[in-house]
């Protein structure tokens, strides 16, 4: 029984941080239509930049969370107009192109820049240590993590369902002549929702780096499983993604547990089982 | 009569520029790509090993010529080597971080009438496929086979082992039971996990639930390496007195920044320490970091292609420059000099360092960095490896 909980356990924080990395990934696929492979990137440059403010400069967990966001951010906004622009509404082969090149771009001055060691970032005092739960002992910086992805799937959900700019959003993304038409700022729209996805990359990537550790090649070392969390929960749904985190951490986990040697063979499985019977994910929507 | 001294003059000239030849060293290495760092070692301690020595050996100049493969390749290896020999025509080929890569290259070294000298790739096995290779690295044999005496001495019964699922980790596995089992102790359960791990807390469980005293792990070192460390503290193991031991190779000192606090008192048994106390290891520390540009990305592959340098000079003096693979190779069998490393020698019969091996512990130095200190010296250790596996 102790086992029992002791994998649940796991699988939540596993499943929570999947959840926080991937989300931007499945709000840029899901209601922008955009095939971003540049999303670990982005989630790199967060962890990059945490780590110098924390590890460099020496200020602190909360200040390197707040920097990493909003510095990735402002990198991405160039990006975001001079080369996102010109592949939203193009074929997903066209996309693809585009963003793997950022990448590996990104990869390369991430390298050149910060060097190829493994950088850390050092946590604020409370997140350090573990907490004793009577029957094991987990780190506190997981709990630390399974509340940050539950703040952001309700933030998200709310902002998306409940507010007048996820209406606008919606409209956009379901036909933006259309939305143009009746007054909607589409490129506007677009704009401020490719910075949260980014934001959320980056956010991603400065929780998640106690699992994903940051190097040059995290941007694509973690793409495929971010992917795969996206195309599981069906892109653009914030419920989806959650429930995908949760099954696929609890599938990975529970694999890893008790046969460690057949590897990802579980993770797999379950993903084509999952795809087979819902093609569009959980929660994909018909488009 | 002028004319004929002005002839002799030129057919000296031409004679001697015949005998003052370029030679040139193919290295294949990662230069790109996530192993990087590691090619950067390889060329830190070539740079090194001829900044003091020389680009000269004899009147004949060294070349080298660098080829990149940036993950284990065989294919594109075969390739790189057979362009080398072909179209570079080099003398030498060296290098080689992955044991496909070089197992791939070691066909052609007869034909192209090659010597190839690897300067990582730690596979006993690679030694049998051609008399014409020479290895200045170690094995994962020999640097894991003392740490299971280390093991047992520390009091510890019963031990879980923990690898990566791929070559280097099944090695690691079979070396450290060997040696456990002949001490004495007891291995209640190997577990062999996939390369690519993000999630190790269920392990932890796993070598809880195993009721061992200690834990072997093997693991490719960088993400891999930091978050298992992370989880074994994280997860209460190290406040529960189960102790970690492991080869080198997963405290690398590339790594120790990262890994921090959390690896101190981690110890590992391997061939060699950027910290090592000796005259001939701070040349070399200051050589190899001056070439590299930052010594804390300073590791063990530097000083394998370091020694690579001084066994291919010597192959160079023993062949006068002209091309004769087998001579060059077995000029070097028995061949003892004293590397950064220690006392290290080329035993005749396998062709791989028979070097000493230290057992280390993380530590953090009197300037603040990290480093592995070692504590304890096997001496004169060969390869175990062979022998297990004929």
């Amino acid at each position: 029984m102790q086992t029992v909980f002791s994998i649940a356990i796991d699988a939540l924080a596993y499943g929570m941080v999947l959840f926080v990395i991937s989300i931007g990934l499945s709000v840029t696929m899901g209601l922008m239509r955009v095939v971003n492979l540049a999303h670990g990137a982005f989630a790199m440059i967060g962890g990059y930049i945490a780590s110098y403010v924390a590890r460099d400069l020496g200020m602190g967990y909360a200040a390197a969370v707040i920097a990493a966001v909003v510095i990735t951010i402002v990198i991405a906004i160039p990006i975001e107009r001079l080369l996102y622009r010109r592949i939203y509404g193009q074929p997903e082969l066209t996309q693809v192109l585009m963003t793997i090149g950022i990448t590996f771009c990104i990869i390369g001055i991430a390298n050149y820049v910060m060097g190829p060691t493994l950088k850390t970032i050092p946590l604020a005092g409370p997140l350090q240590g573990s907490a004793d739960l009577g029957f094991r002992a987990i780190s506190i910086h997981r709990l630390f993590a399974i509340i940050c992805g539950l703040v952001v799937a309700l933030g998200l959900w709310l902002v998306i369902e409940k507010t007048s700019f996820g209406v606008k959003l919606r409209a956009s993304v379901d036909n933006a002549a259309m939305a143009a038409a009746l007054g909607v700022r589409t490129e506007f729209v677009y704009a401020v929702s490719f910075a949260v996805a980014v934001g959320l990359a980056a956010f991603g990537g400065v929780v998640g780096a106690e699992l994903l550790p940051v190097e040059p090649y995290y941007a694509l070392r973690y793409m495929v499983t971010f992917l795969v969390v996206v195309s599981v929960g069906g892109a653009g749904s914030i419920p989806g993604a959650l429930i995908a985190c949760l099954v696929l951490g609890a599938i990975d986990t529970t694999g890893r547990y008790l046969m460690p040697e057949f590897g990802e063979f579980f993770f797999y499985l379950a993903v084509i089982a999952i795809i087979c019977v819902f093609p569009r994910g959980f929660a994909g929507r018909v488009t | 009569m002028k004319k004929i001294i002005l002839y002799a003059l030129a057919a000296l000239a031409l004679n001697s520029t015949a005998y003052a030849d370029v030679i040139k060293v193919g290295v294949v290495g990662p230069f790109s790509g996530p192993f990087a760092l590691q090619g950067k070692n390889f060329k830190a301690g070539i740079d090194a090993y001829m900044a003091l020595n020389g680009k000269k050996v004899g009147s004949d100049t060294i070349e080298i010529i660098y080829r990149d493969i940036p993950t284990a390749d065989p294919a594109q290896s075969k390739a790189l080597a057979q362009e080398l020999i072909v179209k570079e025509k080099v003398k030498y080929l060296a290098g080689f971080y992955f044991t496909p890569d070089a197992m791939a290259a070691t066909p052609i070294l007869k034909q192209g009438n090659v010597p190839m000298v690897i300067m990582n790739a730690a596979t006993s096995a690679i030694m049998k496929t051609s008399p014409l290779v020479v290895r200045t690295s170690f094995t994962t044999w020999q640097t894991s086979t003392p740490i299971a005496k280390v093991a047992f001495d520390a009091g510890v019964k019963k031990v879980i082992s923990v690898v990566s699922d791929y070559g280097p980790g099944i090695d690691a596995e079979n070396a450290f039971k060997a040696g456990f089992t002949k001490a004495g102790g007891e291995v209640v359960e190997s577990i062999r996990i996939p390369l690519a791990t993000n999630d190790f807390s269920p392990i932890m469980q796993r070598i809880k639930d195993s009721g061992a005293q200690g834990v072997f792990a093997f693991l490719p070192s960088g993400p891999t390496t930091l978050g298992f460390v992370k989880a074994y503290n994280d997860n209460g193991l190290k406040t529960a007195g189960i102790k970690f031991f492991a080869p080198g190779d997963l405290t690398q000192e590339s790594d120790l920044p990262a890994l921090g606090d959390a690896a101190l008192g981690i110890q590992t048994t391997f061939h060699y320490a950027v910290s090592h106390d000796s005259p001939e290891n701070k040349t070399f520390v200051d050589a190899a970091a001056k070439a590299i540009g930052n010594k804390a990305e300073l590791s063990f592959p530097a000083v394998g292609a370091y020694d690579g340098m001084h066994v291919i000079y010597k192959m160079i003096e023993a062949t006068g420059g002209k091309q004769d693979a087998e001579k060059a190779v077995e000029a070097v069998k028995g061949l003892s000099w004293t590397s950064p490393r220690g006392p290290v020698s080329i035993d005749p019969e396998s062709r791989h360092i028979t070097q000493n091996i230290y057992l280390r512990e993380v530590a953090k130095g009197t300037d603040g960095t990290y480093i592995n200190k070692e504590t304890k010296t096997f001496e004169k250790q060969g390869d175990p490896g062979l022998a297990a596996t004929k």
